[in-house]
């Protein structure tokens, strides 16, 4: 029992248990529209997993997403719920999009340009928040949000001028192609390089059929270094400090001000370095007019939560979401389920992980009727 | 003892868990209709879990409660009123704007037949209890503007007008001055005599042998024992409310003040709404010297604080630590200058909860060699250090050196905040409310070491608003009301009455109630 | 503190859930739009008309439910499902980076054709064509250059200027102060035929009445914006018009709600929109995309080539026109405008569809 209790405390397991509620209510609704559940799940995984590329692309959907999460996760390690990722990665791809279109130089610098442009961009729109917060005490959900559709319309008219827009279409033209950072993107669709593909049927597949790029190793670093940073470093010690006391950090000397900005800056930048790796590393490497936000940031809100804003953690919600969000088509063309079914699921996760006090609720119980009969 | 009508209230074998901790385990309780009963205990002990679910606040996991004889059952604290429990928290609940009258008719007014709150009505009943028990207290006035003890009247005024026969007082003395004490404890004879019944929870020995006629001691969510506490000495009650024998008064030599190491000179801090807090104070204190400051809660302690701290900004004057004038720099750069300060909130000030021991132990020292080195913490020399500061000052549980902070009782928790800012060889140490919270044998552990580092030739400005700590342990007593040194004697100058009317705003001679 | 955080957590959780599900109209039409497909083919099944012949389609980002044109290539193919027991299916996308792996996933379901809606999906349409050689490509509302295009893509254009010449003749016959609007979309060569058709129509219709009417013609730069839609159309009713037709997706939903505000009249597009204000829609300019998905699949299944080349519809072929009942339309515009209609199929009348054209058109 104590050892039960002791598990059902683990912020990993009320993440898994929020997850297997999630596919139960996710069945449950899937069985009162009519489908069978068994089905869809069985559409989803195939659509995760079935071949090697189908993988190659849940883990390319996944990499902006992880780095979101980690953005938001950087920003809560300091209290600052960043709710601007989203503007954060709308106002970089921006940048970087911009760019990579006006600038040709050689990939050595291209890439490292581009890159550091987004890391820029990012951390600029997130510093603002953090300037606003540190130097007048405005809320970051506030600013946050109003920066959100400042960059949303910013980049819909950036998108509209007639020096980027490419004629009949709804976005700009694609950045240079010495700005992509997809696994050997020229050579592979060389003579040499499809005759070599053509040999290995799946590594064909995968290298052709999808942008398979360099932004999970990225992303997989970014995981590592922010471990690092948050656990191992002076930076990290005071930040953390900052987001578990502030009043207490401040008492002994820390610069609060300072490591609030500095959070939000660093947060901003993750975000900015989603955006460079989404539009460098895949199609079609270019913005267009959006809609309604493409949740690229908000979907990191929920990766960071269900992480329980572990830096590792985001990697494994990340991929997991981005199964998800590819895997869930696969349930909409194979037994005609709507997209919808995956937002619940999802949704539904969520959910559980907000209620995840209730699964501590249920270990306190077991752990004290396992004392009462002591 | 037999059910009967004769007690007001009994409770027997009354249990109640929060999670893993037992706070009261099987307690009896026997209060005698019209008398003044106290619960003697530590912190922690479990004395106001246990008026709590007399109060209907927390719910008992087993045991039950009878009134008048009667068993009864209290799901929320309205039930309790209807009972005629009523109670008197530590932290008032009132609303600061409103009249005295309107917070005592708030939430059950008298209307006429149209709805319509009936002031005049309202108003007889309130004099009335005014006049019965002889509250000097003006029915008008706001209560932002009237002292602490005049609300914690007004507070008791509220129980009595919503007809309560059974009152608790949760540490009521906390707050208030000595004069205001005796006159609380006037106010409590008085009720008794009307037929009231008082249950007083505290932990101050003195105050009980002077108010109570019977005193249930609890210890760790045990009854200990009820004692008459006219018949049995204050060591006595202290030893049964500890389980050890304690001593109560500090063991130390005269002072040997050196020269001036911390000089405060017409300090002016604004509080947060604005207004003036600290006006024009100046202090000085010496080499291995204790300057305890006494005065009630709220006459610019705080602010004083936050002011050496860097944490506010002086409006006007000057603080000089060494020569150095260090005011309305930064916190870091007090810290730097030697001032080391156990704060008065460790929990919202002193310690990150959540952070480990170890990092608590270093949090002012995270970016000095040799914890860390370019900017890298070095875990090893973070471990090497905490270890012996948790051996030398006697931290426990022993190996708690990864544990979070909020795993430790509120003793280690000082012991843990004393550890790391004495170790920071400071020239001036402030300790604010050091033992707030803390069971007797933890007081007896801070008092002594303050003593010691006094004694290695440290400055100590000691503030505190528990007069008797101030009294025992300062060299220099100074005391603060409105913001401004009303008075300093040397140790011995001068007796409790005088420092307590100068705390309550008097001249030497003069009273102001 | 940190439950109040949790809070906050949940609450943007839940803003990013529903501004996932913002793009598609409502999750109820979802799943009963879904639930036909999955009817119409277990019943293919079930009355032996099955074929082996199976269709696709990728949405672009307005979704399946975007009251347009996806709508409308949608419900082609499940017409297609119930006349010949093809299989059918679609997937949606979110954003612009879903259309490749969207193709790719189509591809791998061995469909004999896929169908990309809009020309958003041009580029990725073409690389999925030159990857998949086995495969028919069709995209709607796009058209390659002949010489170049793959030759397993279709591409499916609308003579749109034609029904938009119709509405426009209309809104000329019917406008009380001589002004009327158009709100586009973005600015695009599909666009244009809109534009241009409906100014055409406006100036005909003058020349009938022997006056001047002035078009004032603004773009909402979105297909989806219906803030913003709605904003310039409501400027255009203040200014004065009193009709304003639009071919702005989403977007135009706005101009439709301000006509309904200003209890003025509004054009819709695609489909008969009248649904969405019966008493301030006009007529709507139809363009049945589900119509020529349908007819091109069965060109398909019928083994005729139809790669390499780019199908156009028109008035004649019936894939655009004005809905039969206009009840805010007086009977007499509504003749006098089939008489139009008669004389643009018999090839009387050639409504332009672009700046150029237009200029030629005026000058006649």
């Amino acid at each position: 029992m104590q050892l039960t209790a002791k598990i059902l405390k683990k912020p990993i397991t009320s993440a898994l248990i929020s997850v297997v509620f999630g596919f139960l209510v996710a069945a449950v609704v899937l069985s009162a529209a009519g489908y069978n559940p068994w089905q869809a799940f069985g559409a989803l995984f195939s659509g995760m997993f079935a071949k090697p590329k189908y993988f190659s692309n849940v883990i390319i959907k996944a990499t902006p997403i992880i780095l979101t999460g980690l953005s938001v996760a950087f920003a809560f390690k300091t209290s600052l719920f960043n709710i601007g990722a989203e503007g954060q990665y709308i106002f970089a791809a921006m940048v970087v999009t911009l760019l990579g279109m006006k600038l040709n130089m050689p990939a050595v610098l291209q890439i490292p340009v581009l890159v550091l442009a987004g890391v820029a961009a990012g951390g600029i729109w997130g510093g603002i928040v953090g300037i606003l917060k540190a130097k007048y005490g405005i809320h970051e959900v506030i600013t946050s949000i109003m920066l959100n559709w400042i960059a949303l319309y910013l980049s819909n008219y950036v998108v509209n001028l007639q020096a980027f827009h490419q004629p009949n279409s709804t976005g700009t033209y694609p950045i240079n192609t010495s700005g992509y950072v997809m696994l050997l993107p020229t050579w592979k669709y060389s003579d040499s390089g499809k005759a070599f593909l053509k040999r290995i049927p799946w590594l064909k597949e995968v290298m052709l059929k999808t942008d398979v790029n360099f932004g999970i190793l990225v992303a997989v670093l970014m995981a590592v270094l922010m471990w690092f940073v948050l656990y191992r470093t002076t930076k990290g010690f005071e930040m953390r400090a900052v987001g578990l006391n502030r009043d207490a950090a401040e008492f002994v000397g820390i610069n609060v001000n300072r490591s609030l900005l500095e959070s939000m800056v660093i947060s901003g930048a993750l975000s900015g370095l989603a955006a460079a790796m989404s539009v460098m590393g895949m199609a079609p490497h270019n913005i267009s007019t959006l809609a309604a936000f493409e949740n690229n940031g908000f979907n990191g809100l929920s990766v960071a939560f269900i992480a329980g804003g572990s830096p590792v953690g985001c990697i494994f919600a990340g991929l997991l979401f981005g199964g998800f969000l590819y895997g869930g088509k696969n349930v909409q063309s194979e037994i005609g389920a709507p997209s919808e079914i995956i937002d619940i699921m999802i949704g539904t996760i969520v959910f559980f992980v907000a209620l995840s006090t209730v699964i501590s609720k249920i270990a306190d119980r077991l752990a004290k009727g396992d004392a009462s009969h002591a | 003892m037999e059910i009967s009508d004769a007690y007001a209230v009994q409770m027997r074998g009354i249990t109640k868990t929060f999670g893993s901790f037992r706070a009261l385990d099987h307690v009896d309780l026997d209060v005698k209709k019209g008398t003044i009963h106290a619960l003697l205990g530590e912190n922690g002990a479990g004395k106001s879990t246990l008026m709590n679910i007399l109060y209907g606040f927390y719910k008992a996991d087993g045991g039950d409660i009878y009134l008048n004889g009667r068993k009864v059952r209290i799901k929320d604290p309205n039930t309790a009123i209807k009972h005629g429990i009523g109670m008197v928290h530590q932290h008032f609940m009132l609303v600061e704007n409103f009249t005295v009258m309107q917070n005592v008719i708030l939430g059950s007014e008298v209307t006429n037949h149209l709805g319509v709150i009936d002031n005049k009505k309202a108003r007889e009943k309130v004099m009335g209890i005014v006049e019965q028990y002889g509250f000097s207290v003006d029915p008008d006035a706001k209560i932002e503007d009237i002292s602490v003890g005049m609300q914690q009247r007004v507070e008791i005024l509220k129980a009595l007008y919503r007809g309560v026969d059974i009152l608790i007082l949760d540490e009521p003395t906390a707050v208030l001055t000595p004069q205001e004490i005796e006159d609380l404890i006037g106010i409590m004879h008085n009720l008794v005599k009307n037929g009231k019944t008082i249950i007083l929870i505290t932990h101050k020995l003195k105050e009980i042998r002077q108010s109570s006629d019977v005193c249930t001691i609890i210890r760790r969510g045990k009854l200990i024992d009820t004692v008459n506490p006219q018949k049995v000495d204050e060591e006595t009650l202290a030893e049964k409310m500890v389980g050890h024998s304690v001593k109560l008064i500090v063991d130390k030599t005269p002072a040997q003040p050196g020269e001036t190491v911390f000089e405060i000179d017409n300090l002016s801090v604004k509080d947060r709404r604005g207004l003036e807090a600290v006006k024009g104070l100046s202090l000085k204190v010496h080499k291995g010297e204790i300057l305890g400051i006494a005065g009630v809660d709220g006459n610019g302690q705080e602010e004083l604080v936050e002011a050496v701290m860097c944490l506010a900004k002086a409006e006007n004057g000057t603080i000089k630590i060494n020569g150095n004038e260090i005011q309305n720099t930064t916190p870091a750069n007090a810290v730097k200058n030697k001032i080391s300060t156990i704060p008065e909130d460790r929990q919202r000030r002193g310690l990150v909860m959540n952070f480990s021991c170890e990092q608590n132990m270093i949090l002012e020292k995270y970016n000095q060699p040799p914890f860390s080195k370019k900017g890298i913490l070095r875990n090893g020399e973070v471990r090497k250090y905490t270890s012996e500061l948790i051996a030398d000052y006697d931290i426990r549980p022993s190996g708690c050196e990864a544990m979070p902070a909020r795993g430790l009782s509120g003793g280690n928790q000082q012991k843990l905040i004393i550890s790391r800012e004495i170790s920071n060889d400071p020239d001036l140490l402030i300790a604010v409310q050091p033992t707030r919270g803390l069971d007797v044998g933890a007081i007896e552990y801070v008092h002594k070491m303050l003593v010691r580092e006094r004694d290695k030739g440290k400055a100590i400005l000691l503030i505190s608003l528990e007069l008797d700590e101030v009294m025992s342990l300062s060299d220099t007593i100074a005391v603060i009301y409105g913001g401004k040194i009303a008075g300093t004697f040397k140790q011995g100058q001068a007796d409790e009455k005088t420092i307590g009317l100068l705390m309550a705003g008097g001249g030497q001679n003069a009273v102001n109630s | 503190m940190k439950k109040i955080v949790a809070i906050i957590l949940a609450l943007g959780m839940m803003a990013s859930v529903t501004a996932c599900s913002s793009g598609s109209s409502s999750s109820s039409q979802a799943s009963s739009a879904a639930a036909s497909s999955e009817e119409a083919s277990s019943e293919a099944s079930g009355e032996g008309k099955s074929s082996d012949f199976k269709a696709a389609m990728v949405t672009d980002t307005g979704g399946v439910n975007d009251q347009s044109f996806n709508q409308s290539s949608w419900e082609g193919l499940q017409s297609l499902n119930k006349d010949t027991g093809a299989k059918v299916s679609y997937l949606e996308s979110k954003q612009a980076a879903d259309y490749a792996t969207n193709l790719d996933k189509l591809a791998d379901d061995d469909n004999d054709i896929i169908w990309g809606i809009g020309y958003a999906m041009a580029g990725a349409i073409g690389n999925a064509a030159k990857q998949n050689p086995d495969i028919s490509y069709a995209i709607v509302d796009n058209e390659y250059d002949e010489k170049t295009m793959p030759s397993n893509v279709t591409g499916v254009m609308f003579r749109a200027q034609e029904s938009s010449f119709l509405v426009g003749y209309i809104a000329g016959k019917t406008t009380k102060t001589n002004k009327v609007g158009f709100v586009g979309g973005q600015t695009s060569a599909i666009i244009d035929q809109f534009q241009y058709g409906y100014q055409a129509g406006v100036d005909y219709a003058a020349k009938e009445l022997n006056k001047t009417i002035s078009v004032s013609s603004q773009y909402a730069e979105s297909f989806s914006d219906s803030a913003k839609g709605k904003a310039i159309a409501s400027k255009m009713f203040s200014d004065g018009c009193d009709i304003v037709f639009h071919a702005a997706g989403g977007a135009g939903v706005g101009v439709i709600q301000a006509a309904k505000e200003a209890d003025k009249y509004a054009i819709g597009v695609d489909r008969d929109q009248s649904y969405l204000a019966p008493e301030n829609v006009l007529t709507s300019a139809l363009k049945l995309a589900g119509q020529a998905v349908e007819q091109v699949s069965k060109d398909a299944i019928a083994g005729k080539d139809i790669g390499g080349k780019t199908y156009t519809f028109g008035l004649k072929e019936g894939a655009v026109g004005i809905p039969e009942d206009n009840k805010n339309l007086s009977k007499s515009v509504y003749e006098d405008a089939m008489k139009i209609q008669k004389q643009i199929i018999e090839g009387t009348i050639v409504p332009p569809y672009d700046k150029t054209t237009y200029a030629e058109f005026s000058k006649k």
